[in-house]
């Protein structure tokens, strides 16, 4: 293949968090009372500073070549963001180097910098500079922006009385029009219809026909298998495999999903639940193998194993469905399990399943609870405060119909004649 | 290709910034022309409020101090062209210090999706204050022709002035900003520093009334040339007033040094800060 157009060696970013204050920004008042409080008793700082390191990347090294096509993939939190907004100079490692030969463009966002008072004439040129365009640059690709976004009707209204799919549609429409030597894509195709998409797929792929670099970040399987050639799994800061991409795609599917209870930190868990019931194994299953991602045509069945660490009265279980920003779909599946005494290291087991075609296709945070049957005293609980995994939902078509929304609802039609 | 090549590293110096600022020039551009245009969108009379403000300001400032108050300027110039020639500069000041101080923290979605030598943002907000200012002048030429007071020669020194107010708005705003991102206390401090700024600064009344007095002791006046903005005002009134309008030296002197520093201190501390903005913002 062609030459080596970015190094990445040994590249960490640190940061450091806070668990009093959970804001990255502090107050000066904060900083002068801590200052005191260190100087008259240097003890104190031990107590103040209740802050850990984190390392968001962990020694990272890899290359890329000219033309080559790279999905970056990983769960939440691997570092895939950070990853690209370190390689888009947006924030500075805290060790390592990183060489790049080439004018990057990077769209970490559909519609940086878009502001809702201007007309998508004006966006356009805002944008287009933002994204590192020049004024004659987009002049002279105006046209061809505007056809692509299908907006040409109200290119002089403003952008805030869009409906939400042409102002992604425009958005994307300048983004796509960049020419630079590498291009880096976060996530930006989670939005917009099902057409567009397609698109838009297309005309990334176009790109990278032209001997152009282009880095991939999605949790859209699909998409990274259709677009990329070589792939990077990130696991907790690391690079797990580096190498085709089907590998990668097939890695993070089977391994890098499961979920080791015993490695939850139980005493999150602790502080919020009394405790007398754990959660000691939860899988999603498919096929008869533990898995979080399913198609939309397929059953969903989780699998449960519970165990008492003391005696308890009764036992209720608890479900909620929740999107990607942990507000509630679906609240309150509420079950008696047992409604007599679980007794000290005895177990249950049980599944829940869910019939196809139930969950839209998408990402659905996960909320599993323990109580007594009264579901007043609670157990156990596991959400994505303890990183449990999210269910995954791929489409299997591009019928946006099928795709929009959350659930679908069971009914009957009845024609009376 | 290898003219686009670029290593990044902790803690080296961006040797090419000066190049990066000027390759994101137009980006520059477009920022101040945003800031234009959506400052005055939906709004019936638009642009006329750069010139309804301070116009408001300075009639309140001559009803209060000159007709109940009793002040008065010096020689034969009329108390508004007095006012005037303060005001002007002050805002132009005050609303460039402001608008850059909080300038990063407006644009922070920027700040953490894209990069750019991050001195534009606030660059650029100092463009928009400097559009008002030119079109704010319009009231000193009409009051030039409403009291008949034709300005000598020394008006051709005014866009020296200009420079150093702009040179101070800019030193101080690019050190508030970057303070501002990581200890938002700021936003608080700003309105602050402009209202006690706008005291002890010669606005509504002219530095000879300090040097004259007698009852001000000699070190208050050492501090008060210490605000670089009373070289600027008093600089304004010597170039638009003219006649024997006096140049106090102390105070012209020390403004330039003052904003000189301020200036660079401002652009050190910006550029130490630059590259956490993304972390913290």
């Amino acid at each position: 293949m062609s030459k080596t157009i970015i190094t990445v060696e040994n590249v960490g970013k640190k940061y450091t968090l806070k668990h009093q204050n959970s804001e990255q920004y502090s107050s000066l008042r904060d900083v002068l009372a801590n200052t005191a409080k260190s100087i008259i008793n240097p003890k104190s700082k031990l107590l103040s500073g209740a802050s850990e390191e984190f390392w968001a990347l962990d020694d990272i090294s890899f290359d890329v070549k000219q033309g080559e096509r790279l999905g970056v993939i990983g769960r939440n939190g691997a570092g895939k963001s950070t990853l690209l907004k370190v390689l888009s100079r947006i924030v500075t490692p805290t060790k390592g180097r990183i060489t790049i030969d080439g004018r990057v463009a990077s769209l970490l966002e559909v519609g940086t910098g878009f502001h809702p008072e201007l007309s998508g004439r004006e966006n356009i040129f805002l944008n287009g500079s933002i994204l590192g365009m020049s004024k004659s640059e987009i002049k002279s690709k105006f046209d061809e922006i505007v056809a692509f976004s299908e907006v040409e009707k109200f290119l002089d209204t403003p952008v805030k009385r869009y409906s939400s799919g042409m102002y992604v549609r425009l958005a994307f429409a300048v983004a796509a029009h960049l020419e630079p030597e590498i291009l880096i894509v976060d996530e930006v195709l989670a939005v917009g219809d099902a057409e567009f998409q397609k698109k838009c797929m297309g005309k990334m792929k176009d790109v990278s026909g032209e001997g152009r670099t282009v880095i991939f970040v999605s949790h859209n399987m699909q998409a990274v298998s259709n677009l990329c050639d070589t792939g990077i799994l990130l696991n907790k800061g690391k690079v797990e495999i580096q190498g085709k991409v089907e590998d990668c795609i097939k890695k993070y599917m089977t391994s890098s999903r499961g979920i080791n209870l015993t490695g939850l930190s139980l005493s999150d868990r602790l502080s919020r639940t009394s405790g007398g019931v754990f959660f000691e194994e939860v899988k999603g299953i498919k096929n008869g193998e533990e898995c979080w991602d399913f198609n939309f045509d397929e059953d969903i069945a989780i699998n449960f194993k519970v165990t008492a660490s003391k005696d308890v009265p009764s036992l209720g279980f608890y479900i909620a469905v929740r999107n990607p920003f942990s507000e509630e779909i679906i609240s309150n599946f509420k079950t008696v399990i047992c409604n007599s005494t679980l007794q000290k290291d005895e177990s249950r087991v049980f599944t829940v399943s869910v019939p196809k075609k139930s969950f839209r296709p998408g990402q659905y945070g996960l909320y599993f609870a323990l109580s007594n049957s009264e579901y007043k005293e609670f157990y156990d609980v596991l959400d994505n405060n303890v990183n449990i995994p999210m269910l995954n939902i791929n489409p299997i078509s591009m019928d946006a119909h099928e795709n929009a929304g959350f659930v679908s609802l069971p009914f009957n039609l009845k024609i009376n004649d | 290709m290898s003219k686009h090549k670029i290593i990044i590293e902790p803690g080296t110096e961006n040797s090419n910034y000066i190049k990066d600022l000027w390759n994101y020039r137009g980006l520059f551009y477009f920022l101040a022309w945003r800031d234009i245009l959506v400052r005055y969108k939906q709004t019936v009379i638009g642009i006329l409020w750069s010139v309804l403000q301070p116009l408001i300001s300075i009639v309140v400032f001559t009803i209060v101090f000159n007709k109940l108050g009793g002040f008065k300027a010096e020689g034969n110039v009329d108390y508004a062209i007095l006012v005037c020639a303060g005001m002007l500069p002050w805002q132009f000041f005050s609303s460039s210090f402001s608008s850059s101080a909080n300038s990063l923290i407006a644009n922070s979605n920027l700040l953490s999706k894209v990069y750019f030598p991050r001195l534009i943002v606030p660059a650029s907000t100092v463009i928009v204050t400097l559009i008002d200012f030119l079109i704010s002048f319009l009231i000193l030429v009409g009051l030039f022709v409403w009291y008949g007071f034709l300005p000598d020669a020394k008006i051709f020194f005014l866009p020296l002035f200009l420079i150093l107010a702009l040179v101070t708005a800019l030193g101080t705003g690019l050190f508030i900003a970057a303070l501002n991102v990581k200890y938002r206390d700021f936003k608080y401090v700003i309105p602050f520093i402009v209202q006690f700024g706008f005291f002890i600064s010669p606005v509504g009344y002219s530095s000879s009334v300090v040097y004259n007095s007698e009852r001000i002791p000699e070190l208050l006046k050492y501090a008060y040339a210490l605000n670089p903005m009373v070289g600027v005002i008093d600089g304004f009134r010597w170039c638009i007033l003219g006649g024997d309008t006096p140049l106090h030296t102390m105070p012209f002197v020390s403004s330039i040094v003052i904003s000189i520093f301020f200036l660079i201190v401002g652009v050190w501390y910006f550029r130490k800060m630059e590259k956490s903005f993304a972390d913290v913002i």
